[in-house]
């Protein structure tokens, strides 16, 4: 790679033993993917999970934070993806004590870092929104797809160590969607059926992801007959990302780098239609029983306004299962202020905050509360779990609602 | 190799048709890499044309291919050069793999036909061999338990 006189100054140790380590590890991915040369960001978003990070990741962070010595924080804006409990109800989920000690010392090197911890998978919608051409360092799937595809930012898939390098040194190596040629559409989607349910458009996401495939598939769609809700996309972007490796797609008409079929070369290419059969498909391949054990939403974060429509579906219900909602710890605040809180627990559910499902040793907790049936509306946590060994279901947020107090999903 | 060029320009999507693996040894065979990494290693290849995700497919306490579904399911990857098809799954491989290296249950190296940028980033810090990038289809052209060496320096990938 070519380096700038900082870059090398970084690499030989003159702005401390953290930013070198950093940036060698940026120049080793960087080298793999034949990068010319570093971009700026101006954020970085970390996934760090403690089940993804072990005790050997923890060590890590802990190391880089006494390393730092003053000189390694985050040059800047660097903040969390979700955590793995929310400490005000780990007891509840039956986590284990070592579970909440590992998070513990992970935040505790977080912060000497210099890391921000809004441990959100939704800080498009609650932090700050990436623009269109800004280069970010962005971990989690969700969050780099919607961001280089809603808001025309430009991220690669960023993991916890690369994400946390690029926020100490305040660069990244330009490869992938960093360059506009990689940002051209690979695959031309017709649909023509327009989802209501934030599942359907998980599931059309979904079924898109599984079409193109790999990571350096960018698929365009037409066909839409409205523009979708910001919720709509989050759960159409989370599910292609999930079941595709796919981290940037673009809608005719209503995606920013797409406003004509031919800004992103599609109309060179042959469409492939997808339809509601292929959705129904998708979903009935996870019908596979009717009892459930626990409703949970979650993955992506639920948006204030997903709290509000699942408080009103609570209303005047008694739930015989668990029923977990799963929010940010920037929405949760207004959760209770408006009463959304309230309403969803009055009903026997529970709201939390600051995590993820599926990040808080989901197999771990599924075995302390024998929980296996599992129904959700998300269609990205639907591909997850089973690999967990759970038996997702997908529905909609009132069926879901429904099965929680029954105990089945009709 | 090109910053702008980890797939060929307008290429279809890597996701090639299964196909049953081809049978002759392809003893001497050379195969060259558009991305690599790490250092030389000689080993078993454990091949099929399925996904990698260090989160949903292993037992990665057991060391062994635990997602039901997956093509190598059952077998230990500890030790062995995997060559799969595509990189899956989401960011936290990347962590994942550095882990599993703290434990000494590793593959030895990964061979992708097309890989994504949280396998690449695990690898890196990970210190795991990984090529990526080929004109063929690996896993229709390495045969099954074949072994193989890995020269990163020169990105080839050589069936002894």
């Amino acid at each position: 790679m070519r380096l700038t006189d900082e870059e090398q100054a970084i690499l030989s140790g003159e702005f401390g033993e953290v930013p070198k380590i950093a940036l060698a590890h940026q120049i080793k991915v960087g080298d793999f993917f034949g990068a010319l040369d570093f971009a700026p960001v101006s954020q970085a978003h970390v996934m760090a999970d403690t089940e993804s990070l072990g005790e050997a990741g923890v060590r890590w962070l802990e190391n880089l934070a006494a390393a730092s010595d003053g000189s390694g924080r985050v040059r800047i804006p660097t903040i969390t993806d979700p955590r793995g409990t929310d400490f005000t109800k780990a007891k509840q989920l039956r986590q284990a004590d070592w579970m909440l000690e590992l998070e513990r010392r992970a935040i505790d090197a977080f912060v000497k870092l210099g890391v921000s911890m809004t441990d959100t998978c939704i800080n498009y919608q609650t932090v700050l929104a990436a623009t269109r051409g800004e280069h970010v360092a962005f971990g989690d799937t969700g969050v780099v797809i919607y961001s280089n595809s809603v808001g025309g930012a430009r991220s690669n898939f960023e993991g916890g160590p690369s994400a946390l390098s690029a926020g100490i040194t305040g660069r990244t190596p330009r490869y992938g969607f960093h360059l506009d040629e990689h940002r051209q559409a690979t695959l031309r989607v017709r649909v023509d059926w327009t989802p209501e349910t934030l599942n359907d458009w998980g599931a059309l996401g979904g079924v898109i992801g599984r079409l193109a495939g790999n990571y350096w598939s960018v698929p365009v769609v037409e066909g839409l007959e409205r523009a979708p809700t910001s919720d709509e996309l989050k759960h159409f972007g989370a599910a292609m990302a999930s079941f595709g490796s796919i981290a940037l797609f673009h809608v005719v008409g209503i995606t920013p780098e797409a406003s004509r079929l031919s800004d992103v070369g599609g109309e060179k290419l042959q469409p492939q239609r997808v339809g509601r059969s292929d959705i129904e498909a998708l979903r009935q391949s996870y019908a596979v029983d009717t009892k459930v054990d626990v409703v949970v939403f979650s993955a992506p974060q639920l948006s204030l306004y997903e709290l509000r429509s699942l408080a009103q579906l609570c209303e005047g219900r008694r739930f015989r299962i668990p029923l977990l909602a799963v929010t940010s710890p920037q929405v949760k605040p207004d959760s209770d202020r408006f009463g959304y809180t309230d309403r969803i627990e009055a009903a026997g559910g529970t709201v939390f905050s600051g995590m993820c499902f599926y990040q808080s040793y989901a197999r771990e907790i599924a075995e302390a509360n024998g929980w296996k049936r599992l129904a959700t509306n998300s269609a990205k946590m639907v591909n997850i779990l089973g690999g967990y060994g759970y038996v997702p279901m997908l529905a909609s947020m009132e069926q879901c609602v429904s099965a929680a107090e029954t105990g089945e999903l009709e | 190799m090109s910053g702008s060029d980890p797939v060929k320009k307008n290429e279809a999507p890597v996701r090639f048709q299964p196909k049953p693996p081809k049978q002759p040894d392809g003893q001497g065979r050379i195969f060259v890499a558009r991305h690599a990494m790490g250092r030389k290693v000689r080993g078993e290849a454990l091949v099929a044309n399925d996904g990698f995700s260090a989160r949903y497919d292993l037992d990665r306490i057991a060391g062994i291919f635990s997602r039901p579904a997956h093509l190598l399911a059952g077998q230990s990857y500890v030790g062995k050069i995997l060559v799969l098809n595509t990189a899956k799954g989401g960011v936290a491989s990347a962590w994942m793999l550095h882990e599993m290296h703290s434990r000494g249950k590793v593959p030895l190296a990964i061979v992708f036909n097309s890989v994504n940028p949280i396998l690449a980033q695990g690898a890196a810090l990970g210190e795991i061999t990984m090529l990526a990038g080929f004109d063929e289809d690996l896993t229709r052209e390495i045969p099954h338990l074949a072994e193989v060496e890995i020269d990163p320096q020169g990105k080839t990938l050589r069936v002894l």
